[in-house]
């Protein structure tokens, strides 16, 4: 238990290297607001090595460190309502055992980009941007079979390991 | 990869496909009017959609193409109206002061930002 502080520490650190590779990848897809997600892959292996409580905070504190090193307040308000959405929807997923880590990595893709075009049709203040919504779906359960077969690859060589 | 990660991604694509579908059959909401206005006056609205050309009391000509509107011919010496460019965005308009004609566009699309950042 003692561990837990540095634990977390480390996956913060891993997170932000993540975020930051991310940016580094010079792919743009064509259409804003769609990204690999890679920092994604501590959550959800937080997710299932500890609980949804830290993985929350885990997503959190990615958030608010990498929006202010990255880039500016207004992403940190788009990403805090994808990424709290989306870890809602894979505890829930997660807690009904009926689907792997694939299943949950997707459903938290999905939900991510609907949670961003959700404050992004706020924000604009008109429903056109609802044309998006297939393409962000369909983007989301790419990435998000993307960063489920890592974090699978990842968590199968983990088992061993508890963390604190 | 469960059976129910499947059923996840099957429903997922299945929503995607609606929605682009009703994007898709909607008739495009999009285009505008051109107003025009004689004077103050409303003089007629013409859809931005369908190509024509309106004649404004033989002292203008507009027309309309490729849901956009341009002043092809005015009876005025100065011609200003006719060297200004095609409009297609809400909130653009050409005036032809010596004729006192006003054409500006209403619900169209909405003006286009020049740049976002987030």
């Amino acid at each position: 238990m003692k561990n837990k502080v540095a634990y977390f520490g480390v996956f913060t650190a891993f997170a932000l290297i993540l975020s930051y590779v991310e940016m580094l990848i010079p792919i743009q897809f064509g259409i804003p607001g769609i990204k690999l997600g890679l920092a994604n892959l501590m959550i959800v292996i937080m997710l299932y090595k500890r609980n949804a409580k830290e993985a929350m905070m885990l997503s959190v504190v990615r958030i608010v460190l990498a929006g202010f090193m990255f880039s500016n307040l207004f992403s940190i308000i788009y990403s805090l309502a994808g990424g709290t959405l989306s870890l809602i929807v894979m505890a829930l997923l997660k807690k009904r055992e009926s689907f792997s880590v694939m299943g949950v990595s997707i459903a938290g893709g999905v939900s991510h980009n609907i949670g961003q075009l959700l404050v992004a049709m706020a924000v604009v203040e008109t429903y056109r941007v609802g044309y998006y919504f297939p393409v962000l779906l369909i983007a989301g359960v790419l990435t998000g079979a993307l960063i489920g077969v890592v974090s699978n690859e990842v968590l199968k060589r983990l088992r061993g390991v508890d963390l604190g | 990869m469960k059976k129910n990660d499947w059923i996840l991604i099957a429903a997922v694509l299945v929503v995607a496909g609606i929605f682009f579908g009703m994007h898709l059959l909607t008739p495009g909401v999009k285009g505008g009017v051109a107003e025009v206005t004689i004077d103050g006056v409303l003089y007629g609205t013409y859809a931005l959609d369908e190509n024509q050309t309106v004649t404004i009391r033989d002292t203008n000509r507009l027309e309309i193409g490729e849901g956009k509107a341009k002043m092809v011919w005015a009876d005025c010496p100065d011609q200003i109206c006719v060297n200004q460019k095609a409009i297609s965005k809400e909130g653009e308009s050409i005036i032809c002061l010596p004729n006192k004609i006003v054409v500006s566009i209403v619900g169209g699309d909405k003006k286009t930002m020049d740049a976002v950042t987030y």
